[in-house]
């Protein structure tokens, strides 16, 4: 990297950056939109937030539904208590708050209220990962690590406005509970370019390449398809297999694409290094007697800092450029 | 709802029966506990709540959660006494593949509407469940039944201020304060003296009462549903461990209460001899 001129010293990014890049086609508020279209369609559909309704669009869903909206206060084991009690009583809650403290603060009662006696109660949590400069306190590195853990419970981690708005109606017909990573404001349109439906449960081939197979969720779907274009240059040719459902996992399809021998496999995500989709399928592979070479883009199992979001998805690894670095030098 | 108070008296006297015949079934349990709660039980389910014994899920059921879930040894013997349970099955507790597990777990047990091991979390969930009534039109109460331990856990504060602001008044919160836990007296490990006040400060109607004094028990039963005021209602009620059984009530006060093999039949001995001693008193 040329450091010919001096670079600015970027600030931290504020807790409501966007992951968008400039000029990247978006959408607003996905996730509030469409609980405003399945509300419509659903009168058992209710909201809940503890004190961040507005920094998790649900506060569209407020807007439209202010008798359907309960606003619990920043108190996110009554939160999931509430959003269990109302599933108990025949209502769809949808539940908002950050991914680290319904990870954190609020595990104990997502596992022992909700997921215990699969109530229908469907968690949708803002700055997933590493989606904001603020610091340890809001990055969720490590929510997918302790989700997995609790059986029963369906795990989604969307990469654009078009996953999200597909996952909403899904994950409401789908009987249980549900942990859905949220991407908010203005979040990318991406999957629209390619034949893709959302489905819970299913990985899907975006593109196909003979060199290496990224397996990814989040927005580094998005993160790896921009890499593959690039890596064209250096005639390297990189599939990208999109897993949004981290749990359960679509073993058959990772099976099958990863089994195909011949080229390297690399997951890739917005999560630690530890315990995520990259150990997954790690997992997944080995219990079936497939090894192919093994490669995880992701974050460091460490503190992370706090700084400007492009910053630090660089010092990372997970920016464009980080996962093109990446992935030429382990084909050299 | 017509029970006497003789029946509620008959009644309490079977829920430590039960309970007492459960205890000796495991050769141990929270029976301190459970012959501490045997009014309130009584007064619960023969007197106060709207129930169809036959069809534990009826949606015009007023709710119970029992929220401290090691307390169902106690729970059991009143939903036997409530005709929801049946007795035969008083011998599987605590047993394998039995559905009545020592700690209460709604996906084992009929008439059980939470798992509430972990506790704390029952009156979250009555929060869920009060919100959820008003939002269907449903009259039903919903009623936490808690122990005093639970007051340390935060979330019962949290839920505590939810309550008021969303003006449950459809909510009716039982707390079993017998001023033990797991470490010593209450007031030894995280005091919460004055209660009421604390109850009332968080904008509830409150009433305290000997737990043990059944018309006491019945009648603030009766005014936590008759009152207008549009708060949650929380009713505290001071209970004695071991009670109903002399040497069990005076024995040092353990949150696990240790029965030496024997005592089981001594204890359902004394308790069934007071009972034919309070019995032929009516007849005079």
């Amino acid at each position: 990297m040329s450091t010919t001129a001096a670079r600015p010293r970027l600030t931290t990014s504020a807790m409501i950056a966007s992951i968008a890049g400039e000029g990247q086609r978006t959408r607003p508020a996905p996730f509030g939109h469409a609980l405003v279209e399945l509300a419509a369609q659903r009168a058992d559909v209710v909201g809940l937030s503890a004190d961040l309704a507005k920094y998790t669009d649900m506060h569209i869903f407020a807007q439209a539904y202010p008798d359907r909206f309960f606003q619990m206060g920043m108190a996110e084991q009554l939160l999931m208590g509430a959003a269990g009690g109302m599933a108990k009583e025949g209502f769809i809650p949808f539940a908002t708050t950050y991914a680290v403290f319904a990870s954190r603060r609020a595990f104990d009662f997502i596992h022992q209220v909700i997921a215990e006696e699969s109530l229908d109660v469907k968690i949708a949590c803002a700055l997933p990962g590493l989606t904001t400069g603020y610091g340890p306190s809001h990055q969720a590195t490590e929510d997918i690590a302790m989700f997995r853990g609790i059986p029963g419970l369906t795990i989604i981690d969307p990469c654009d406005a078009i996953d999200i708005e597909q996952a909403v109606p899904a994950m409401a017909a789908h009987p249980g509970p549900v942990y859905l990573r949220l991407l908010r404001g203005q979040v990318p349109v991406v999957l629209d370019a390619y034949d893709y439906t959302f489905e819970i449960g299913k990985a899907k081939l975006l593109r196909d390449g003979k060199d290496a197979l990224i397996i990814s969720s989040g927005f580094m779907t998005m993160r790896a398809l921009e890499a593959v274009e690039q890596l064209k240059a250096d005639h390297i040719d990189v599939a990208v297999l999109h897993s949004p459902t981290i749990k359960p996992l679509d073993e058959a399809t990772i099976l099958r694409e990863a089994g195909r021998g011949g080229r390297l496999v690399i997951v890739a995500e917005n999560h630690s290094v530890v315990g995520g989709l990259g150990e997954a399928v790690a997992g997944v592979l080995l219990r079936a007697g497939v090894a192919p070479p093994f490669r995880q883009i992701a974050l460091p199992d460490a503190f992370l800092d706090a700084g400007a979001l492009p910053t630090l998805h660089d010092r990372y690894g997970i920016s464009v450029e980080g996962v093109c670095r990446s992935i030429k030098g382990w084909l050299r | 709802m017509t029970a006497t108070l003789t029946d509620l008296e008959d009644s309490a006297y079977r829920i430590r029966r039960y309970a007492l015949r459960m205890g000796e079934v495991q050769g141990q349990g929270y029976i301190g506990q459970a012959l501490g709660m045997a009014e309130i039980l009584a007064v619960a389910y023969r007197h106060a709540l709207n129930l169809r014994p036959s069809d534990p899920r009826w949606e015009g059921r007023d709710r119970f959660l029992l929220s401290h879930g090691h307390y169902a040894i106690a729970f059991y013997a009143a939903l036997i006494e409530a005709g929801i349970l049946p007795e035969s099955e008083l011998e599987t507790y605590g047993g394998d593949d039995s559905r009545l597990p020592m700690s209460g777990m709604a996906t084992y047990t009929p008439g059980m509407e939470m798992s509430g091991g972990s506790l704390g979390q029952g009156l979250p969930i009555a929060i869920g469940i009060a919100l959820a009534l008003r939002q269907k039109g449903n009259p039903a109460f919903v009623y936490n039944c808690m122990s005093d331990g639970e007051l340390n856990e935060g979330s019962t504060w949290e839920a505590a201020l939810s309550a008021s602001h969303h003006d449950l008044a459809n909510l009716i919160c039982l707390v079993d304060v017998n001023n033990q836990q797991a470490d010593g007296p209450s007031g030894k490990v995280l005091a919460f003296e004055p209660l009421a006040d604390k109850w009332a400060a968080f904008g509830w109607h409150v009433q305290r009462v000997d737990g043990n004094d059944l018309p006491a028990v019945v009648a603030a039963f009766d005014a936590a549903r008759d009152a207008w005021q549009p708060q949650p209602r929380v009713i505290l009620f001071d209970t004695r461990m071991g009670r109903g059984v002399p040497f069990l009530e005076k024995r040092e006060k353990n949150h696990f209460m240790n029965v030496a093999a024997g005592e089981w039949k001594s204890a359902i001995e004394g308790l069934d001899a007071a009972h034919a001693a309070r019995v032929a008193g009516r007849a005079r």
